[in-house]
């Protein structure tokens, strides 16, 4: 069994502050860690190889700092790390960034099942994970809490859906993204973390992964940030505090309507 | 490769596009000195080339996509439905989707996937599809990634729609991804404001990235259908007109679209008996505050009163006090709901992610300086276990129960 997991380096989004004379994100000094919903994917990669045997992979596509979260992973016991990386990538959106991955994975060749979280915390769009799987033609199961079975050719896992979860049998390679509550994530231990100072990082230009120019990038990218802007701080409103007796009734009364009109 | 951008030789070192890159991406190491921009960070966005009053900023153009934007018509919405009713979702969309036709001069179209769902297909019209693209069989009576997926692939390629609008949910974003990818198409995730360009006709597609620290304006300049997903709650549900006319189109779909790899065994709806908080117009959430699993009836009873969802805190979900589908937050869910009360939950900037966006917030704490109270609508500085049951009372009288 192989198991490749894509994994995104982002801010530590608690530390992203706004600097309020120029209304931008504050980026310096901010820490950069393995997106957190990857932690699930990359423990879940390593749980299916202890009950199942095999190989876990942790690929990567990002600036050279990157390679600082794929050591991260095999600290916590992945066996090697790729990171594909090149100017070409730049303004990648998540129609370049899933093509980029899917060729990469194309050349790493052999694998069962491709993990990734659910979605990461900087762009929030869940959408790169069903997009390799589109790239690879391969079926998906989105949004996996659970993972019931697992043989050489079929998974069965657990699907969290808005009302309820779904039972998914596929076959084998299948790509998956998984939220939170299927594991948790291990801390790296002593003998990882020197195996993380050790290992070498594979880094993947455009020409390794036989990208297609017209695919990468800029150029690959249907879509196109033309404005980035903060938002209007939501303001504290009125506070409350004393004898409940005696507020209560207001905040009631002033409530009233909106939830009439948002009583179901 | 040469770098896909670059501050020229007519800058004059103001330092405008320093203060513009929102990525902290270009600094000024004097005031005299040309700034530079770190492309390790830069992510192409064009802020500062917006912000550089000296035309002083070269940015690569993107590759003609050779794509006939003209061939591309009608406004398409994606109806979702489980076990045959439509999600409130797609009218939210029909709502949002009518500003946007009329804005473009195009058709509102529903496309409807499902079995024995033909009779629905009328409820699209009345609340204002002018066409339903309706594709019903057996295979298509819940949803799967792959069917769906192949089915909505070849619909885009048979009718090119110009703009392609789904919900934000498990089922729209796993759906969509697949297609949008296939039809080389844009596709923004999790909207919340949908416009079109006077100028141009792009759809203007503006969301929050950052667990909403910032929002960003997104638009697809050079391919189509223009694809977005759309936040639930945040656009206004069209009303429903039966005397609206409409066109129904079955779609005739090849046998071989309708295979999936992957098959769902079976289906297990939550047992918690509250409601999807995704779909609750008001949310009663509770945080480490609560101290125990048993007193979270204290806001099921609330909750009840209100016909409310309820929600947590991480702090609750990972102490087991309530499953892990109830979680609003960065690692949980983003809601939009009309009010939202939270319940001795301090306000960890990963649970505001997930909720400052609700029209009213009410906090309930006994710290006053708890960050909640810094969104709150309302925020009442108090013991939970004595208010809450109080608020209950007082809202059951004003609602009649």
């Amino acid at each position: 069994m192989r198991y490749i997991v894509c994994i995104k380096q982002v801010p530590e989004t608690t530390d992203v502050k706004i600097n309020p004379a120029t209304n931008t994100l504050m980026r310096d000094g901010v820490v950069s860690i393995i997106n957190p919903f990857d932690m699930y994917a990359i423990e879940e990669g390593l749980r299916l190889k202890a009950l199942h045997g095999g190989t876990v992979t942790v690929l990567s596509m990002g600036p050279p700092q990157a390679e600082n979260a794929l050591r991260e992973a095999i600290a916590m016991g992945a066996d090697d790390g790729i990171l594909v990386s090149d100017r070409a990538f730049a303004g990648s959106d998540t129609w370049a960034t899933s093509y980029t991955l899917s060729m990469a994975i194309r050349k790493i060749g052999t694998y069962d099942l491709i993990i990734c979280g659910k979605q990461a915390s900087d762009g929030d769009t869940a959408q790169v994970g069903p997009g390799i799987a589109v790239h690879l033609d391969l079926p998906q199961i989105t949004y996996v809490r659970k993972i019931e079975s697992l043989d050489e050719k079929t998974i069965v896992a657990e699907r969290l859906m808005e009302n309820g979860y779904e039972v998914i049998q596929s076959p084998l390679p299948c790509v998956l993204t998984v939220v939170k509550e299927i594991n948790e994530p291990r801390l790296p231990s002593l003998k990882g973390k020197m195996a993380a100072k050790k290992a070498v990082i594979q880094t993947w230009k455009a020409a390794d992964i036989n990208g297609d120019p017209k695919c990468l990038g800029l150029d690959g990218s249907p879509t196109k940030v033309v404005k980035i802007f903060t938002p209007a701080p939501r303001k504290g409103g009125q506070i409350f505090q004393g004898d409940p007796d005696e507020f209560i009734p207001e905040i009631v009364a002033k409530m009233k309507d909106a939830v009439l009109g948002a009583a179901q | 490769m040469s770098d896909p951008i670059k501050i020229t030789e007519k800058c004059v070192f103001c330092g405008a596009c320093v203060k513009a890159c929102p990525f902290g991406a270009i600094t000024q190491a004097e005031r005299k000195t040309a700034p530079v921009i770190d492309l390790q960070k830069c992510t192409l966005c064009g802020a500062c080339v917006v912000a550089c009053k000296f035309d002083a900023i070269w940015m690569k153009e993107k590759a003609s996509t050779g794509i006939d934007l003209n061939a591309f018509k009608d406004v398409w919405v994606f109806a979702e439905q489980h076990d045959g009713d439509i999600q409130s979702i797609t009218y939210e969309l029909l709502g949002e989707g009518r500003k946007l036709a009329n804005s473009l001069n195009m058709k509102l179209c529903a496309v409807l996937l499902g079995s024995n769902i033909q009779g629905k297909a009328q409820d699209l019209i009345a609340r204002g599809a002018d066409k339903v693209y309706l594709v019903d069989r057996p295979e298509l009576a819940y949803f799967q990634d792959e069917c769906y997926g192949n089915v909505l692939i070849e619909l885009v390629n048979r009718h090119k729609p110009n703009v392609f609008l789904c919900g934000a949910s498990t089922i729209g974003r796993s759906l969509v991804s697949r297609v949008a990818v296939k039809v080389n198409a844009g596709l923004t995730a999790d909207c919340t404001e949908l416009a079109i360009d006077p100028k141009t006709l792009n759809l203007l597609q503006t969301r929050p990235a950052f667990g909403g620290n910032i929002m960003a304006t997104i638009e697809t300049p050079a391919s189509r259908p223009q694809m977005a997903t759309v936040r639930h709650k945040v656009m206004k549900e069209s009303v429903a007109n039966p005397t609206h006319k409409g066109e129904i189109s079955m779609e005739a779909i090849a046998e071989v679209l309708l295979q999936s790899k992957a098959h769902r065994l079976k289906f297990i709806p939550e047992v918690e008996s509250t409601m999807n908080i995704a779909e609750a117009n008001i949310i009663v959430s509770g945080g480490r505050g609560l101290q125990s699993v048993e007193n979270f009836k204290l806001l099921r009873n609330l909750a009840d009163v209100l016909g409310a969802g309820v929600g947590a805190s991480r702090a609750a979900v990972d102490s087991n006090w309530i499953p892990y589908s109830h979680q609003v937050g960065q690692t949980g869910k983003t809601v939009c709901p009309k009010i939202y009360f939270a319940v001795g939950i301090s306000g960890q900037i990963q649970h505001l992610a997930g909720m400052q966006s609700s029209d009213i917030i009410i906090a309930i704490n006994k710290d006053p300086d708890a960050p909640i109270f810094k969104v709150a609508t309302y925020g009442i500085v108090g013991d939970l276990f004595t208010i809450v049951p109080k608020l209950t009372a007082e809202f059951k009288k004003i609602l009649g129960k």
